[in-house]
């Protein structure tokens, strides 16, 4: 085999340099990172990861589903392979405003939009309303997926801090004063009222009308982004704020309730808003996909689909369970977190004086995996926190999980005594923590 | 296609067979590319992110000449798939923990399976950061003072005191880091003694051992060592320009951020001391095959071996690529060399 000829010295340059150095400014943060390098890990089987959000899909009747796709390919499929409306399928539209209609909303199928899943209706509100600089109002901590799109679009985040029963009204109403004062009107308050992620904690209802009227005092929308509002473990199901006020801007998903990898969502905005999105969303992608779609519109005619998110709760109620009984007896005193009576998450605060995200490789070491609170925060707070997903893993798996955690936790504290109070907080581990399959 | 920064540098007078001399006799000898090759790649370090792509790159690299190749994580499968769907060799892309300490090497070793590196237990001395240095120092070859201690010294003798001694001996700013491990994991440069105690902490989420030694102010270079022809032979050596200033995680793997000069912007005798020295640590080992010297060339313009790896980054945005492609030799060729060797190995 002959001897390749030698590049020339210019050639090397123009191809390995020319691409990086046309990135746009705003993308200066998307960069390798060790979190995600140790989330990478907990991929592997020998890893309990509570890190990740991923749906349990265990309980879906795939044979039936295998059924409806065949039909669905054989005899819808020239309109299901093909392009569609930018703003949905019709047919689905109409059977969105059945599901919100559980939590109390109703809506004009022609005021939604489905779209990529919710993140990217997030995504393209997002879009539609910051310009660099803007400020959005979040809970603090939020979800880390909201994050990533405001720091895309170079929002800033101004969090506001909730407690066991949601975000609080008086620490809202003090951040716009604050704001006010500075002449500043944030975009918008982007807020998960329900089984909160990461925080799992749900707003108070008797809370969501003061919410709504502070943000109409100062003229700021609320973006409600409810994925996982029909999984509550009491059977209670909250009013939504979008029932209350049709002025909010709502997001949904099908993510947690049938199928997260069809990525089918959707939002429910006001008609000035709608045309706005629509032409943002042909833009992104042209329209949603069709096929997924069409799916997810024959699921909901063809099966209880309530039931079927019922026998979701009961998964994740169980898993919940195994969780809190674990952290219960394994956990390390000093170590406090939430019950969360439904959705996907465990908020835990560990010792004083302990880093969760320079602690994770130790985690990594050990074979559990969690996410750790600053991802949460996009001001660095959290690092005394960080959130267990109790959703994918068995019982018997969160239970080993736990176990190995507080073990990690003790040797944490065994090395943080060694070195006594000196130890000021600061972090090894650089880099965001993007939102990912693993942090969702 | 690389996405790195790299920048050629062609010396005003290159030397004969200076590196960047497109006459620098790189073989010449054609590999035989009808093998059947098993990339192993992942793992459960936390480098297995790095590895993957390592491994991805390599497998490419090998179908490019012609090579059949898998693709295997070191997992529990491996063995099965040893015995059912026997390569002709084996080149281990696994960084960190048991793709570089020998153990995966020691298996292959069991199963007499061929593969491309250094035995298990030359891997075992490299693997040991503070065992690799006392080699290096035992031989002449400078390396920067050193101290590595467990946390139960710290623990039992009281963790001021050993933190005092250590800022005495070695004085500040301090390069703390795992004893094992690799892509920069763990390490940080504490410039004042009161950053210390936070900084072990946050080290020894990542290793038992702490290595913590001087830190050198100079020209960060990487030189690649290959046995592709006759006898070992180092790659032109790269220098690290980290946009940041650090050459961390995020400096390393995120296309751009890290400008690579090769041959180094140093002195022509600095670059023949660098091959020398990467050569000399090569042959110290004992390693086999392949290996980079990470190495700081300080003020004074002596070479300072910081480590050795037996498995060497192979990403898009690593260093011996990026010195491979500089000699203009093609990455999947040289390591189906390094597998005819290998396989003729036994």
């Amino acid at each position: 085999m002959p001897v390749p000829e030698p590049l020339r010295p210019s050639e090397i340059h123009v191809e390995h340099g020319r691409p990086v150095e046309r990135f746009a400014a705003r993308t200066a943060g998307m960069t390798a990172s060790e979190i995600r390098a140790l989330f990478a890990v907990a991929s592997r089987p020998e890893v309990v990861s509570l890190a990740g959000g991923m749906p349990n899909l265990a309980a879906l009747p795939l044979d039936t589903l295998a059924h409806e796709v065949a039909e669905l390919v054989s005899r819808d499929g020239q309109v299901a392979l093909q392009y569609g409306s930018a703003q949905g399928v019709p047919a689905l539209r109409e059977q969105i405003c059945e599901v919100m209609a559980l939590e109390g909303i109703h809506a004009d199928p022609n005021d939604v939009v489905v779209t990529v899943g919710s993140q990217m209706a997030l995504d393209l509100i997002t879009r539609i309303f910051c310009d660099p600089g803007d400020v959005v109002l979040a809970e603090g901590p939020s979800y880390v997926g909201a994050l990533g799109s405001f720091a895309a679009y170079q929002a800033r985040v101004v969090h506001v801090a909730m407690d066991a029963h949601g975000l609080v009204p008086e620490l809202l109403r003090e951040a716009l004063r604050t704001l006010a004062a500075q002449g500043v009107v944030p975009k918008y308050l982007y807020t998960i009222p329900n089984f909160h992620n990461p925080a799992g904690v749900t707003l108070a209802v008797e809370r969501r009308r003061e919410v709504l009227d502070i943000c109409a005092e100062y003229g700021v929308p609320v973006l409600e982004d409810n994925p996982y509002g029909l999984l509550g473990f009491t059977g209670r199901i909250y009013p939504a704020l979008r029932s209350m006020d049709p002025n909010v801007l709502y997001l949904g998903s099908f993510s947690k309730t049938f199928a997260s990898g069809l990525r089918v969502g959707w939002a429910l905005v006001p008609p000035a808003v709608r045309d706005r999105l629509v032409l943002a969303a042909e833009s992104a992608t042209l329209c949603p996909p069709t096929f997924n779609q069409l799916l997810v519109s024959r699921y909901l005619t063809a099966h209880d689909w309530r039931g079927q998110i019922k026998t979701f709760t009961e998964v994740y109620r169980e898993r919940r369970d195994a969780m809190l009984a674990a952290l219960e007896t394994y956990l390390p005193e000093g170590s406090t977190w939430n019950i969360p009576d439904g959705g996907f998450y465990v908020w835990l605060t560990v010792p004083e004086g302990v880093d969760t995200k320079a602690m994770l490789p130790r985690a990594v070491t050990a074979r559990v995996a969690y996410a750790s609170g600053t991802g949460f925060y996009a001001d660095g707070f959290g690092s005394r926190q960080l959130r267990l997903s109790y959703c994918y893993p068995t019982p018997e798996r969160i239970t080993e999980g736990v176990r190995r955690l507080a073990a990690v936790l003790e040797a944490e504290l065994d090395v943080m005594r060694t070195f006594g109070s000196a130890a000021r907080p600061r972090p090894s581990l650089r880099g965001p923590q993007a939102p990912s399959p693993d942090t969702n | 296609m690389t996405e790195s920064n790299a920048v050629v540098n062609p010396p005003a007078n290159p030397p004969a067979n200076h590196p960047a001399d497109p006459t620098f006799p790189s073989p010449t000898t054609a590999p035989r590319t009808d093998r059947t090759v098993a990339v192993l790649a992942g793992g459960l370090s936390h480098e297995r992110e790095v590895s993957l792509r390592s491994g991805m790159r390599l497998a490419a690299a090998l179908r490019g000449v012609g090579m059949s190749v898998r693709e295997w994580d070191a997992d529990a499968a491996l063995i099965e798939r040893l015995r059912t769907d026997r390569p002709d060799a084996v080149v281990v892309a696994l960084h960190g923990g048991e793709g570089e300490n020998g153990s995966v090497q020691a298996v292959l070793e069991l199963l007499g399976v061929p593969f491309v590196g250094t035995s298990a237990a030359a891997c075992r001395r490299a693997w040991d950061k503070p065992t690799a240095k006392a080699e290096f120092a035992r031989a002449g070859l400078d390396t920067p003072d050193w101290v590595a201690l467990p946390h139960a010294t710290f623990r039992e003798l009281g963790a001021r005191g050993v933190l005092d001694a250590m800022v005495e001996r070695l004085g500040l700013p301090l390069m703390l880091k795992p004893d094992q491990g690799g892509s920069a994991l763990g390490a940080q440069v504490v410039a004042e003694s009161a950053d210390l105690p936070a900084a072990m902490v946050s080290c020894f989420a990542y290793a038992d051992t702490v290595l913590a030694e001087r830190f050198v102010e100079g020209t960060e270079v990487a030189v690649s060592v290959v046995e592709d022809g006759a006898e070992a032979r180092a790659l032109p050596p790269v220098e690290v320009e980290a946009k940041g200033g650090v050459y961390d995680y995020t400096a390393r793997y995120t296309p751009g951020a890290t400008t690579f000069h090769c041959p180094a912007r140093l002195d022509d005798a600095v670059l023949a001391t660098l091959q020398e020295t990467a050569l000399a640590a090569h042959r110290l080992l004992g390693l086999r095959d392949v290996s980079r010297m990470d190495a700081v060339v300080d003020a004074a313009g002596r070479v300072q071996i910081l480590e050795v790896n037996v498995s060497p980054g192979l990403t898009d945005t690593s260093l011996l690529p990026t010195a491979a492609a500089t000699e203009g030799t093609d990455l999947g060729a040289l390591f189906a060399r390094l597998v005819d060797r290998a396989v003729a190995r036994g």
